[in-house]
């Protein structure tokens, strides 16, 4: 099987004196639904970071959708970037936008038509139940229907893989599990690989998945 | 609404600036004007004992427009009437050459100072009358009312510039985030900062056509039109072909400052 993320001994730190991660190794399979685990402040986010290339490993190597990221081009990262949907616990959409232009921003980046586009966010609309919030700006919806509009966004482009950091963290039950179905969704139908960061892992699921905890700056695979 | 906000502070800033640029192109403006009516009547009188050669005082004064020579029959009948016309031969003879010189700009004192000793370097010069005293009041009075101008001009500038400086920082704080969040889904810094450009282009042409039109309206009433007529002069408040394209070229030179510092200034979020 294809591996969308290698990584050999990669070291992450914010300052140069600690090490977030510290020498740490592993891979994950293209297509497969993966749960990194860990405690407060163990270095979760800052691995789902450096996996989108903000945050470059000081050492090792870490190649992602089959680019090193130790040292890449803003260009290069970008190109990368394109693949790859982003979901977030505070759901980083642009306030003074609407949910459908949110929903539309990779496809915008990406160069797609514009029918294409009105075309695709309407059926991401109804996908993550919002048609009929269309046309509003994420401050008005509720947490849980904001972070609808970031999953509608992560999917808009059928990206390689979906990154995403705490996605149910401070969701209601519905929203939480309209999330767990779409991403389960995507991974089992788009074969999209799934990357989510968590304290916990939902019981509900319905898809085989690989489970990673970090502790003490080093990631372990959990069987 | 909150779009209207957002352009409102750099407009407002912008359309101060253009505002008192403007109004400092107008002074400019009413003061040459002034300048040159009061050069049309502007001329120093030298009195000579004998003929001077006007080819070379043109020569050596290139200020000098033009020098006549002046008549003094009219005066001589005055003095008395009853005079016979030898006498008044003899003394059209013993009396000195009056000449009226004109310039070509109004000058400044330093300027008539250089023009006097010009003259009396002449040759038999008596006596050269510069109407200082009513001439220095008038130049001294403009020049003040010139500095003053350009002081407000200045501090208006200056009072705009930190209030964009200001209006910098809460951009660089609304357009980071976007930027960032564009930046997540793998956006080119062009595309990124693209909505950033557009906001500041549209302000710069807002701000111009604000000033132009504001300008239009003051140079159309007749108040402003009565008091330029009072002092005897006649200015274009606004010139649409002169005008607007500088105040327009300023005010996009000035948003496009503004964007590309937020531009450079932005460094992705970790």
């Amino acid at each position: 099987m294809d591996k969308v993320i290698i990584a050999k001994n990669i070291s992450i730190t914010y300052d140069k004196q600690e090490m977030i991660i510290n020498k740490a190794s592993f891979t994950i399979d293209s297509g497969s639904f993966v749960f990194i685990t860990g405690a407060s402040g163990s270095g979760k986010s800052t691995l789902l970071k450096s996996i989108f290339g903000a945050l470059k490993p000081v050492e090792g190597s870490l190649i992602v959708g089959g680019v090193e990221l130790k040292g890449v081009s803003k260009s290069k990262l970008n190109l990368l970037r394109r693949h790859i949907g982003i979901v977030f616990q505070d759901y980083k959409l642009i306030k003074e936008w609407t949910i459908d232009k949110n929903i539309s921003l990779p496809l915008i980046i990406n160069g797609y038509e514009k029918s294409v586009i009105e075309q695709q966010v309407e059926t991401l609309l109804k996908h993550v139940r919002l048609k009929h919030q269309s046309g509003k700006y994420p401050l008005e919806l509720s947490g849980g229907e904001q972070q609808r509009v970031a999953m509608a966004r992560a999917l808009s482009h059928n990206p390689i893989m979906i990154l995403a950091d705490e996605p149910t963290g401070n969701l209601d039950d519905y929203s939480a599990q309209l999330i767990w179905n779409l991403l389960e969704g995507a991974n089992e139908q788009l074969n999209t690989t799934i990357v989510v960061v968590t304290h916990r892992i939902p019981q509900t699921l319905n898809v085989d998945y690989k489970h990673f905890h970090i502790e003490h700056g080093q990631i372990h695979e959990v069987n | 609404m909150k779009s209207i906000k957002n352009h409102l502070s750099l407009i407002l800033a912008l359309v101060s600036i253009l505002f008192a640029m403007q109004t400092l192109t107008v002074t400019n403006r009413s003061i040459d004007a002034y300048k040159e009516k009061l050069k049309t009547n502007y001329s120093l009188v030298v009195v000579s004992n004998t003929k001077l050669d006007i080819k070379i005082i043109k020569k050596k004064i290139p200020l000098v427009s033009e020098v006549k020579l002046l008549k003094v029959d009219e005066a001589i009948k005055k003095i008395d009437s009853s005079m016979s016309k030898k006498n008044i031969e003899l003394l059209k003879l013993t009396l000195p050459k009056f000449y009226k010189i004109t310039l070509k700009k109004y000058p400044t004192p330093n300027e008539i100072e250089t023009i006097k000793k010009k003259i009396s370097l002449l040759g038999n010069i008596k006596q050269i009358e510069d109407f200082k005293a009513t001439y220095d009041v008038t130049y001294k009075l403009l020049s003040l009312f010139q500095t003053i101008v350009q002081v407000f001009s200045i501090v208006v500038f200056i009072i705009t510039s930190l209030l964009i400086v200001k209006e910098l920082k809460i951009w660089q704080y609304k357009h980071n985030e976007r930027m960032n969040i564009m930046g997540l889904f793998g956006a080119p810094k062009w595309l990124s900062s693209a909505v950033l450009f557009r906001l500041a282009i549209v302000d710069a042409i807002l701000s111009s056509f604000i000033v132009y039109i504001a300008f239009s309206y003051i140079s159309s009433s007749n108040w402003l039109s009565s008091k330029i007529k009072s002092v005897g002069i006649e200015v274009e408040v606004f010139n649409f072909t002169d005008d607007f394209p500088i105040l327009f070229v300023a005010a996009i030179i000035l948003s496009l400052i503004l964007a590309t510092t937020i531009v450079f200034g932005h460094k992705e979020e970790v």
